[in-house]
This record gives structure tokens, sequence and C-alpha cells, in this order.
């Protein structure tokens, strides 16, 4: 057991600031441990969210030491002996008070994005669908909606403006889990991305991946993949070419 | 804001508790075209409900075509020692399948077998693969695909009248607090927004609980912070039942090493595939523990135990696969024998027995949850774990078909309800519990609306009070008041010591005084900080909840002098078939629990009559015995 | 907070400190700022050299200058392409006619995109450090919008990959005719096969051979190719790298032999 330095930001939609701490810490323990022994012993109306505290739920998200996470899932041992320990809300939501943060901007995005659309002539039951083609969706599936990627994304952390026109990494999961589902009916879903999610606003700079607890390959998987399959319908010459060619209409939405 | 602010809001259908029941019945309420609110302790999509790791039971068939929900039901009644309630056990088993296609449409994505249907898993208990699943993430799956058939129900809402939350509504962060009654009846419900501590009330002549469990009053626990029994305790305080109280499911393999992650689960798939306990002297103890009526399923030596993982048609299955209830006292044994491992667990070892990749590849998560919370590599050592509280057999007393309590409109589903798994449930039948009984409860809470001519109003007095006990525990300065973390802890302690998975009468009186103590001092109770935002305060508020679940625990278990699936009894360590016949129901009468005893309903003789006699034999009085025997004899006769 | 949605936006939380990181954050851009731009000069520096980019001896030719297609070039430079373009102007080098397609396929890529724009554009400089300018459209309006034509520059691509295997396997070339190796003829088989680790793992090559699909299991060739293209592909941020290194020593190589600065290590013949 070592008593440690600790910075807490609190405060709420008025201000407030880092608070400093001194507290025990013991081996094995991570950062929400600390938080609620904060709670405990030295500050009980000390605002945080949290659930199930296995890295399961995505509720602790906040940023430490400036980097964002998972209070639940970063260890004390990855810190110095003497470091101090600096916790802080994620920046790019409103702050309700301390760490708690008004994460419903997300919720609002995920309202937006159209339902998966079962196909028509399939009864309950009747599905049937290849473990190869589920695969892709289901590692966006992972997601545990603790929008870290959505809270680092500097696409909306430094520019409020763009919270309109732009929906976010977690949201372009979900676009792509539903674009590679095997049996959504709908086909619009490369297009819906494109035009009503912005897309285009990710300059690729990876940080959503770089944060993702759950390490899901949001650039790599779902980005990226999105963006080629716009172009694939907007702007591939080879694609033009055989529609031309060969008449293949539906060349560019081969099931 | 003033003190006395409230915002009252007025629903058809009020469900408490976003998990996967209560998000079920909220789906079916709104199907019914009812105007239903959804009352979320935490964001919408956090329940507790994502942490189930292995799958849904349902006797789909795809990976083994004998299974049909006869075997179901008899999986479910055995693992419950014939204590379940049979109806719900039979609808379960029938309607489970339906509930787990309908997620397809909804969206879901489950593992596929070859053919392409949803692929089913083998589970403790079940008798053929059962469990739909996705990796070992199922809980989530479920949660995340009921949400958003849920935002399509209110894009449709908006598509036709432009609002998203016309007929449908998620709240937050919100906890309701109590239940308004009227005449006997459910008019309304009492809560308030953690946000900002604004005051809700929500009229409703119907309220579906949907709150889980109560696994927070013991110290170690796989259960969230949500589950401090609130369904439990607000059903009791409005005048309903609570059956099976006494009925605890310790899962024996939760962490024990570091503190940050005690109590969380080590799925029971580390023993499926090869994962062995053993004591600090390295031997493999259940070896020792095999019980006189397994002793004919299990293998006796390490050897044999070693090749049923590759043969299993030609050897016994080894005994770490023992149910849950055997495993858990056996680790709990050794650890009070001073043979526990350094953090007061035993050593589950796959690191001597699979290669490093196989073990990746079958535990991926296991071997992520060990590597990023305790820093430690499965693949190189061996875990620490020991018995966690994990679930709660026991719940509101409910009709089955309806999932109405004893009172008028207030319905409960899922972990809250109780009868269903009996003294023991078993691994796969919770997920497939709530999206039947949830489904059920919606459909019925629905049509007990379209039944009622006139809502009840809610009394203002009522709604006075349930402020003012709202706000007793928040004041200016809190110094001289009682801690609500330092309660918090020490119940938990009384708990997990005295009430936990091994009990004795005289343990379980010193509980209940202690309990009593604990009533006294929730009383002072004191927080400071205002109403915004402040975990103190509500865990204050919540602490009335526990306490009073907890006492129905201990009262129960003191009752019950047998040994049954969730409730061991160090003073009574057999099963009594008398005792199989009588249900424990706790209810509120004054400011105690008081505890009477029912007859467990009995089971038609269609249904018993699809066991053996010889299995039968081991659960039932030798007159009921004489009776079945009676009834087989008139079928033939037929 | 579905509830919250009606309230007006609120603040976020008033932190002083433009980023609380205390790591190194600045190192990994620093580095890629370095690297590449190390790169631009090379190139740069080497386009207009015009020179020592041909080894009549070995068949080597400098990949910065491959394929050799005017009129201009160094006698024997020009392969199966012939010289479809006149002579040039004396500032303009054969290099500029081609460079501009793996340019354009690095400048379009994905992962070089994160280069620079973390590196040189910082935007963002490194995750929860704030962005270096005020306004962000991303890709969404030209000039940026034309990052799309990535699919083009990608089938270029396989052309110069195609090139530069051609000049390796010509490489092989004995000082007085016939079989031989050079330490230059491995450099340039090593490029070559970095180089096309660098191409296939390209993200519009992923899509093209399988990712567009939704049925993979309707197409199990091009699943596998698909999986195929997946393990280079989480690589690419590596070939990327060792591609470029790889290019600039067997160009740099290549130049040295020509310019008599330094001899080809003759392994055989």
């Amino acid at each position: 057991m070592t008593t440690r330095h600790f910075r807490v930001w609190r405060g709420d939609d008025q201000g407030g600031a880092l608070t400093d701490y001194d507290v025990e810490v013991n081996e094995g323990e991570v950062v929400l441990d600390i938080v609620h022994r904060l709670q405990a012993t030295q500050a009980p109306d000390l605002a945080v969210r949290w659930n199930c505290k296995a890295g399961k739920c995505g509720s602790c998200s906040a940023e430490i030491n400036g980097k964002p996470g998972l209070l639940c899932m970063t260890r004390m041992n990855t810190f110095g002996p003497d470091e101090t320990v600096t916790v802080t809300p994620v920046r790019t939501f409103p702050v309700m008070r301390d760490l708690v943060t008004d994460v419903s901007f997300n919720y609002e995005k995920a309202r937006e994005i159209p339902a998966f659309a079962p196909p028509a002539d399939l009864k309950p039951g009747e599905y049937r669908m290849q473990q190869v083609d589920v695969e892709r969706s289901q590692e966006f599936r992972k997601c545990i909606e603790c929008f870290l990627c959505q809270n680092t994304c500097h696409v909306i952390r430094d520019h409020e403006e763009n919270k309109a026109a732009f929906a976010g990494p977690r949201f372009f999961i979900r676009a792509a889990e539903l674009d590679m589902h095997p049996l959504d009916a709908r086909d619009d879903r490369k297009e819906f991305a494109q035009e009503e999610q912005g897309l285009g606003f990710c300059n690729i700079t990876k940080c959503c991946t770089e944060v993702c607890p759950e390490h899901i390959k949001i650039t790599d998987n779902a980005i990226i993949p999105m963006k080629e399959r716009v172009v694939d319908r907007k702007y591939d010459p080879l694609t033009w070419l055989g529609r031309k060619i060969f008449r293949r209409d539906q060349l560019e939405s081969q099931k | 804001m003033t003190d006395k602010d409230i915002t009252r809001l007025s629903y058809d259908v009020v469900v408490i508790g976003a998990g996967g029941a209560g998000l079920r019945a909220a789906i079916e309420a709104r199907l019914a075209g009812k105007k239903t609110a959804i009352i979320s302790k935490s964001l919408f999509g956090k329940a507790h409900t994502v942490m189930a790791e292995g799958g849904a039971a349902a006797a789909m068939g795809n990976a083994n075509s004998n299974d049909n929900w006869m075997v179901h039901y008899k999986d479910t009644i055995r693992g419950g020692k014939f204590l379940n309630h049979y109806r719900m056990a039979e609808l379960h088993a029938k309607e489970a399948p339906e509930r787990i296609w309908e997620l397809e449409t909804y969206g879901a994505l489950f593992d596929r077998t070859k053919d392409g249907k949803i692929s089913q898993r083998n589970f403790g208990g079940h008798e053929y693969p059962r469990l739909a699943h996705v990796g070992d993430r199922t809980g989530l799956e479920l949660i995340r695909t009921l949400q958003q058939k849920i935002v399509s129900l209110q894009q449709e809402d908006f598509a036709e009248s432009g609002d998203y939350e016309a007929r449908l509504a998620v709240f937050a962060e919100t906890t309701i607090t109590e239940l308004m009654l009227t005449d006997g009846k459910v008019a309304g419900a009492f809560g308030y927004r953690r946000e900002d501590g604004q005051f809700l009330l929500f009229e409703a002549p119907a309220v579906v609980l949907a709150t889980g469990g109560v696994g927070k009053s013991f110290k170690v626990t796989s259960n969230s912070w949500e589950y401090t029994g609130d369904g439990h305790a607000l059903a009791m305080r409005a005048g309903a039942n609570l059956v099976n109280m006494e009925f605890l499911q310790f899962h024996p393999t939760g962490m024990v090493w570091p503190p940050s992650v005690k109590g969380i689960l080590v799925t029971e798939s580390v023993r499926g595939d090869g994962g062995v306990l053993r004591n600090s002297e390295g031997r493999r103890f259940m070896f020792d523990y095999i019980p006189e009526v397994f002793k004919a399923q299990y293998a006796t030596t390490e050897e044999e135990g070693d090749r049923w993982y590759t043969d299993p048609d030609n050897n016994k299955r080894p005994p770490e696969l023992l149910p849950r209830d055997e495993v858990a006292r056996a680790i709990n044994s050794e650890v009070k024998a001073g043979r526990g491992s350094p953090h007061g667990g035993v050593f589950l070892d796959v690191s001597t027995r699979m290669k490093p990749e196989v073990i990746i590849k079958r535990l991926p998560s296991m071997h992520h949850q060990f590597k990023e919370l305790a820093d430690v590599d499965i693949t190189k050592e061996p875990m620490e774990v020991g018995p966690t509280c994990h679930y709660v057999m026991g719940g509101v007393e409910v009709d089955p078909d309806s999932t109405q309590s004893a009172v008028p409109g207030l319905f409960a589903a899922g972990e809250v309800a109780g009868g269903m798994h009996g003294s023991n449930r078993l691994g796969g039948n919770s997920l497939s519990d709530l999206l039947v009984f949830g489904k059920r409860a919606g459909e019925y809470a629905a049509l007990y609306v379209d039944q009622t001519a006139e809502r009840p109003a809610v009394a203002q007095s009522d709604v006075d009070a349930a402020m003012a006990k709202a706000l007793t525990p928040l004041v200016e300065d809190a110094e001289g008041g009682e801690n609500p973390y330092t309660v918090q802890h020490e119940l938990q302690q009384v708990m997990n010591d005295l009430v936990g998975i091994i009990r004795r009468a005289d343990e379980l009186e010193e509980a209940l005084v202690k309990i009593a103590e604990f009533k006294k001092r929730l009383a002072s109770v004191r927080v400071g900080g205002g109403r915004k935002y402040n975990p103190g305060w509500h865990l204050a508020i919540d602490l009335h909840n526990m306490v009073v679940v907890s006492e129905a625990i201990a009262k129960a278990a003191l009752e019950r002098t047998e040994s049954r699936g969730g409730h061991t009894r160090d003073d009574h360590g057999k099963m009594d078939p008398n005792w199989r016949k009588i249900n424990l129901i706790c209810s509120v009468q004054g400011d105690g629990v008081s505890l009477r005893r029912q007859p467990v309903p009995t089971m038609p003789i269609e249904l018993l009559g699809l066991f053996d006699r010889s299995e039968l034999a081991k659960y039932l009085t030798e007159d009921e015995l004489a009776a079945f025997d009676e009834s087989t004899k008139d079928g033939e006769k037929e | 907070m579905t509830t919250t949605a009606t309230t007006p936006p609120r603040p976020r939380a008033a932190i002083a400190e433009r980023t609380l990181r205390t790591d190194r954050w600045w190192l990994a851009p620093l580095l890629t700022f370095l690297g590449l731009a190390g790169f631009l000069v090379y190139a740069t520096v080497r386009i207009f050299v015009n020179d020592n980019y041909w080894v009549e001896e070995f068949h080597y030719l400098a990949p910065f200058y491959s394929p050799c297609l005017s009129e201009s070039c160094a006698p024997g430079s020009s392969h199966f392409l012939g010289q479809p373009f006149p002579q040039l102007p004396s500032w303009m080098s054969p290099a500029m006619l081609v460079l501009a397609l793996p340019g354009g396929f690095r400048a379009t890529c994905y992962y070089y995109r994160k280069s620079y724009y973390r590196s040189f554009w910082l935007s963002p400089p490194a995750c929860a450090v704030p962005d270096g300018h005020k306004k962000y459209t991303g890709e969404t309006r030209f000039p940026l919008l034309i990052q799309n034509v990535h699919r083009y520059f990608f089938y270029a691509a396989v052309l110069v990959g195609l090139v530069l295997t051609y000049d390796a396997v010509i490489s092989f070339h004995g000082k007085e005719g016939g079989f031989g190796i050079g330490l230059g003829s491995l450099i340039l088989v090593v490029n070559a096969v970095l180089i096309w680790g660098y191409t296939l793992g390209c993200h519009s090559c992923r899509n093209i051979v399988g990712g567009r699909l939704t049925h993979f299991s309707k197409h199990p060739i091009r699943y596998w190719m698909w999986t195929q293209v997946g393990k280079l592909n989480k690589r690419h941020q590596l070939f990327a790298w060792l591609s470029m290194f790889s290019v600039v020593i067997a160009d740099a190589y290549v130049w040295m032999v020509a310019s008599g600065a330094i001899n080809d290590l003759r392994i055989f013949n």
C-alpha cells in the first residue's frame, strides 16, 4: 500500500478545476478503484459514471493523464511509482458534473441511422447465414458504446461546429455493420454514410482505432471499406467501364 | 429548481429496468400500441445483461435434432431441484426458440452452424448443445439488438408524428424510489433523474419491474452497482410477495485477484475446455469432493478425467465439471482448510495443460480479461479463482402466464421475478428467461391497460411522502451522520460472511441482528453535496432496498432447514423431499419482512410423466411417489 | 440520455490545459515528419539530377527513372515500353514523366494520409492533442475530395509494380552478357518485393478483390484473396515505410554505381 497523488477535475457546466487528492493505492488496483476510494473516504459526492467494472459496458470513459480510456481498464501499475495521475471527464461532450458528461449526442446520432431492414420474404427462424458472411459485422457488434472513439475524434473534439454534420466513428461501424449484413434489405447504406453521416469528414488519422478498448479495427475494417464502397459506386473507372460494356447494372451491388 | 419541483409524466406502461427483460417488455407494450416509458438506472444499453457470456438456451435443435422443449424443460427442473414453478419452466422451454429467432429479425448476428442456422453450444446441465451465442459476448448482442429494435420503433413513430418519443421513451440515468398505489392498484412510479436530481412522477396504470438482481449486497459479486434489489424492494413495499429468496447462485469461479476485479466471472467454458482446479499443494482437489449421487457420472482418477476431453463417449467427465453449487462448496472448503491460493481462492490452471495458441483461440476473452485487468497471462500462469455471488433465483412471485404480481397492474420479468429457476438456475437459462417473460410482461401489461376503464389517480400525499423520504439523507453538512459507503461496505461484509455460500443457523441469526442494526442506522445516513449527480445520495437511497432484501434473504435462509441448489446449510446438509413442497414467501409487514410457508404449485401429471420414476424418487416424498404411481397406472388403463 | 435531447447544448468541462498528455506524444509525428521530408528532399534532388540512372554493364535501372519513356533517356535504359515521349527540354528529366504515378499512389494512400495529416498538417498531431487548425472540413470537399482517386492510382501502381519486377529480372545481367548476379540485382529484387507488399496490401486492393462483396460464402476464391490481401493490409504501414526506404536505397545504389562512386559488388559474373 502506498499513498499516491491524484488530480481529479471537479466542477460542472459553470466551471471547475483540477482538485488535488492524496489517496491510498494497493497492489493490483485500477484507476476506478481509486476514484471509488476517494468517494468512500474523501469526496462522497464525486460524480463518476460506471457499471460493470470489467470493461464490458463502456460506462466509465474518461481521460487519464490526457489519454482517453476506461477508468476500469487503466491499471495503476501502468504509471511510474511517483507519477501524478490526472483524471478528467471526456472533453468532446458537455459536462454534467465532475467526471460525468452528457453523451446524448451519440444517442441522437444512433437514431438517425435507418435500422436493420429485415428481408421481406423470410419469417423468424428461416434466416440462414454463413459464418464467414457474418464475421465482419460481428466485429463491429463487439462495440460496447463507450464513445471513446467519438470523444477522441478531432473532427468534433476540436470543432464543435461539425457535430451536426458528423456522426462519428461509432456510427460508421454501425453503417458498415449494416452494409455488410448478409440479409439487410437496404442498399443505400453507402450513400447514407457519405451524404448524411459525414463520412468524408474523416481523414483516417486513426485515433478512434487507437483508443478502442474492444480493439475493433474501426478505420481499416469499417471506415476505409465504406469509403471504398462509396468509390465503387461513384468514382471507380473500371466499374463504370464494366457497366457500360457488359451492361451489368448490378455490378456494384454484387451479393 | 425548488425542492418541491416535480415533473409529471403520463404513460400507459412504465417499464423499470432497461436490461434484456425490460427492453423486451417495452417493445411488446409499444407494439401493442401503448405509450411506454423505459426507466434505466444507467445509460441506455449499459444494463447488466451485457455481462452474460455463454449464451441463451433455446431448444431449436440446430446442433442436435433430438432436442425439443420437453428435454429443455426436464433439464431446467432438474437444475432447479424440482422447486421451479412448473408452468414458468414450461412456457420458457416452449417459447424460447421463437424469442431467439425473433431477435434475428431485429438484426442480431449469432454465430452460425455449417448450414447457416444459429449455432448452439454445450453448457452445464443442458443435455444437448442448446445455447445460441456470439463468442462469449452473447449478453451484449442481446442488449444491443433490443436497443436497436427500440430505436427502430422510435424511428417509425418519428416518421408518423415527428416525435421519436411519441410512444416509446427512454429515461436514462433515472431511478425509481417508490411505486405509487391507489386502492391497492398500481397508479404510477416516483423517482429522480441522476443528472440534476429532478423528481419525476410517472402516472401509469401498469408497471413492469425488470430491475435484475440483488448481488450488490454481497462483498464478492459478479454484479454491478445497479444490482441493489430495487425491484424486489419496490414490489414488497407495494404489497407483492417474494418467493425463493434463500436461493442465491454463487458461481464457483470468480476472479479473486487483483482486488479491482474481485468477483468478476471466469466463464465455465474454461473448465469445459480443460482447465483444472488445484489447491496450494498442487492437488486436483475436486476428486475429493464427488458426492455419492454423482459418483457414477464422474471420473474418479485424473487419468480418466483427462481422457474425457478427447474421448467423452468412453470416459467419465472430470469432477471440475460438477454442478456450480458443488464446485463452489468444494473451493470454499479448501480455502477454509488453509489450502487456498495467496489471495484466498484456488488455482484454475490451463497453462500447463494447453498450448498457448490453443488457449488464445478457445478462450479469447478470458485471455484478454486476465491480461488487461489483472496483468496475468493465463497461457503462462494459473488463474486464482473463488466463488462469487452471481444470481438470485428468488424474486417477485408472479402469475406465470401474465407475469402479474399480487398487486394489480404490477408485473415482473427477468431476474427480479421468482419461481422460474427453482433453487438453482442453469447457465444460459437467464437470457432466454428474460426474453420469454419480458415479452409476456409487456403483452399482459398492455392487456391490463386495455382492461382498465379508469386510470387510478396518484394521491398527492403519497408523492409528498416519497419526496420527503428521498430527500431525508441529503443535508448541507453531513458531519455526524452515517456515511452511506461505510454502511454499504459493512452490509456487504455481513452478507458475505454470514449469509454467504455456506450457512448456519447461528450465523444467520447473527446476520439478522446485524441487519436490524443497519435498519436503525439507515435513518441517520447523511450526505452533502446537493442533488446534481451525487453518487453518495443515490447510494443512501439504494441502501434501503439493499437492507430490506438482505433481511428477506437471511430470514428465508434461516427458515429452510435443508440444503438445496443455491442454499447450503452446514447444519442441515441433506436435501429433504418434504421441503421440496414448500415455498417461502416474504412480504413487508410494518418495518420488517415477514415470512410464511406456501405449497409449491403441483406439477401436472403430463409434465411429471416426462421424468423417469427413478429420477423422481430422488426428489419426491413417498406419498408423492405413490400418487405418481397411481396416476400412471390410471394412464396405462386408459 | 435521450430525455435531455431537448435541453440546450451545454458547455464542455472547462479544462485549462490544451492537452494533459504526459507521454512523448510529439515523438511519432516528429519522426514521421523527418522521414517523409527526407524522402521528399531526396526525390526532388534526384529527379533533377537527370543522370546516372542506368548501368549499361549490369542492366541496372534506377527505380526513380523507371520506366524511362522519352527519347532523352540514356541509351539502353528504355525497355519494352519504348520511348513514346519525344526529346525533353533540358530542365525536364524522364523521371518527371513517371513519378506522378507511384507518387500519386502514395500521396492518396490511406496510410500516408494518416501520416501527413498528423505530422505535416497537425490535424491532429496526436490523439487527444488539439488540431492545429481552427476550421476543419476533412475530405468532404475540393481539394481533399480528390483523395478518392486513390483507386485510379492503385491500378497504375500495379503497372509500376510490373515494371519494377521487370527491372529486377533484367538486372541479373553479367558483365560479359548472359546471366550474372550483383548486389544491385538483389537490391532491386528486394525493392520489387517490398513494392508489391505495399501495393497489394492497399485498402483499395482489399476492397476490389473481395471486400466489396456481401456474401463471401458465394465467392470462395475472392474470399481467399481478400484474406491474403488482409494479411498484407494489416502491415500496410510497415510496407509503406520499408518500400519507401528500399526504393531510395535501390535508386541511390544505382546512382552511385552509375556515377562510378562505388563499384557493384559482384556475386556471380
